[in-house]
């Protein structure tokens, strides 16, 4: 435009971008039929886009608040906090602490730890492949001096609400049930045929999963506890990477 | 385009690969000359998309095509997000890298969208910059996409065509040419396909985009949206017969991303490609 300086790239960026979460079209857009239209096309492509991708990422989340409210909530939780890189299978860790303070879903105080399973699935589906090892040394007498290393997709999921038979019961096709009134444990991880399981675990489980994730050998582990139903399920899913000695 | 190393699609249709249609993407004969896949859907660290991947490529061409560089942007490329690139390249050794003429991370955000930019001196500079790193870091050159934009900038300076050209000039990149973008940019902006065509700088495209678009009749005046979300449309199938009957065959990819068909209607589509490269290969040999 003669007489008129070019408005320099970073600006017209910084403007674009602002423009995305605001009504207004921004001023360099050349003029033309339907410009408010046109610039909508954009704005609506990242918000719908990406709201849309949180969802495939929450579907029990959704689910459970519905698809309209969870749009709605998702269009909030974009706009606060986007995804600060452009692999979106590492994006949306920051959706729990934010179900945990969003006010209007309040009255559902487990969907911060629904969300928090559901993450965990996720971060097993995509995490580092490991190898099951050789699991003949557990069977040897000095079991509890051995450490074992799990599968880096294993994770044990903790919650002061029974989220495990929430996330269950939301599961498309499963039938209503009733839910216990306790918090809920559960083992959550990818088998080497990278189906994703989650395996409720009693709280003595839990505990010494918990110290086997922590790298403790396993008559630590197992101090006060029985460990074969955890070590079963462990090696039923070929979850042990590797024995220590 | 003369084949290289670093463009070695076979000259066939090809599809953007579902992993929902794993299985009859494996267990078909020859259904396509290659399969197409978006980098950051595999930057994981392990698991199925990367087992999937390594075998459909022992089976089919692969060509990878990033949606995330922002090599349209103002600022410095991401570098960790280049590395990232590099490592799916190292990995998977596709037969064609791909991206896109737009930009899409601002700050610290990442928008998820193809955002369009105008076409200055300033902005050729920047993206050529890009384009020269991506290539240097990859060790191999790539093709760059031409967008489907819905506004134009009171700003911009160039024609996208010879802007396009420009780049090429200086970077040695190879272009995708979208027929299907070039259909929606021209309807939006109300000019003329086949002019923008007869303008492109046609002897360096190395891959040719097809897919759906939504058509929005409003009061002003109708506007295509670019929504890779139904069959081709017949204006872009004669465009690309025009297209390839100048180049020659053209590895050619169906792109269905969203309302996602069946494996066996994407193959129809990619059957119609593949047809129309027939002919012209056909036409060429006589």
């Amino acid at each position: 435009m003669p007489g008129q300086p070019e408005l320099s790239h970073e600006i017209v960026e910084a403007r674009f971008h602002a423009a995305l979460w605001a009504p207004q079209t921004p001023d360099f857009v050349a003029s033309g039929d339907n410009r408010d239209r046109r610039f909508a096309v954009y704005r609506n492509n990242v918000q719908h886009g990406l709201s849309k991708a949180l969802a495939a990422r929450f579907p029990v989340v959704e689910r459970v608040v519905g698809s309209e409210f969870f749009a709605a909530m998702a269009r909030v939780f974009v706009a606060q906090f986007p995804p600060t890189d452009p692999v979106l299978l590492n994006w949306g860790a920051a959706f729990v602490p934010f179900l945990a303070a969003f006010e209007p879903v309040r009255g559902l105080p487990y969907l911060p730890d629904v969300a928090r399973l559901e993450w965990l699935r996720g971060r097993a589906y995509h995490a580092r492949d490991a190898a099951p090892a050789d699991l003949s040394a557990l069977l040897g007498p000095d079991a509890g001096d051995l450490r074992l290393r799990l599968a880096p997709s294993v994770h044990l999921f903790e919650s002061a609400w029974p989220a495990v038979s929430i996330w269950q019961i939301n599961q498309p096709g499963t039938a209503p049930r009733a839910l216990p009134r306790q918090g809920e444990q559960a083992l959550v991880a990818r088998r080497p045929d990278f189906e994703v399981v989650v395996e409720p675990l009693d709280p003595a489980q839990a505990h010494v999963l918990r110290h086997l994730i922590a790298g403790d050998p396993l008559g630590v582990a197992a101090a006060d506890t029985d460990p074969t139903p955890i070590l079963s399920c462990l090696v039923q899913h070929h979850l042990i990477s590797q024995i220590e000695g | 385009m003369t084949p290289s190393q670093d463009f070695r699609l076979p000259a066939r249709a090809g599809l953007g690969f579902k992993p929902e249609h794993f299985q009859h993407a494996m267990s078909a004969v020859d259904p396509v000359g290659f399969f197409e896949v978006h980098a950051e859907n595999y930057m994981g660290e392990g698991g199925a998309p990367h087992a999937m991947l390594d075998r459909l490529h022992e089976r089919h061409a692969l060509s990878v095509h990033g949606v995330g560089l922002s090599i349209g942007g103002s600022g410095p490329l991401d570098k960790e997000h280049l590395a990232r690139l590099r490592r799916v390249i190292d990995r998977f050794r596709p037969e064609s890298f791909s991206e896109h003429l737009a930009w899409s991370s601002h700050g610290a955000a990442w928008l998820n969208d193809l955002l369009p930019l105008p076409y200055t001196t300033q902005t050729l500079t920047t993206i050529c910059a890009h384009i020269d790193e991506t290539q240097h870091t990859l060790g191999r050159r790539m093709l760059l996409e031409n967008p489907a934009t819905y506004i134009t900038f009171a700003d911009s300076t160039w024609a996208e065509t010879d802007f396009l050209r420009e780049i090429v000039r200086r970077t040695g990149c190879g272009l995708l040419l979208d027929v299907n973008n070039v259909f929606v940019s021209a309807s939006n902006h109300h000019t003329d396909p086949r002019n923008y065509l007869a303008d492109f700088p046609l002897d360096h495209v190395g891959e040719i985009h097809l897919a759906g678009h939504e058509v929005e009749d409003l009061p002003d005046g109708r506007l295509l949206i670019d929504s890779h979300s139904r069959p081709v449309a017949d204006p872009v199938w004669d465009l690309f017969a025009e297209v390839i009957a100048r180049t020659g065959p053209v590895p050619t990819l169906i792109e269905w991303d969203n309302d996602v068909p069946d494996f066996d209607t994407l193959l129809a589509e990619a059957r119609a490609a593949e047809t129309l490269l027939k002919e012209v290969r056909d036409a060429r040999a006589a």
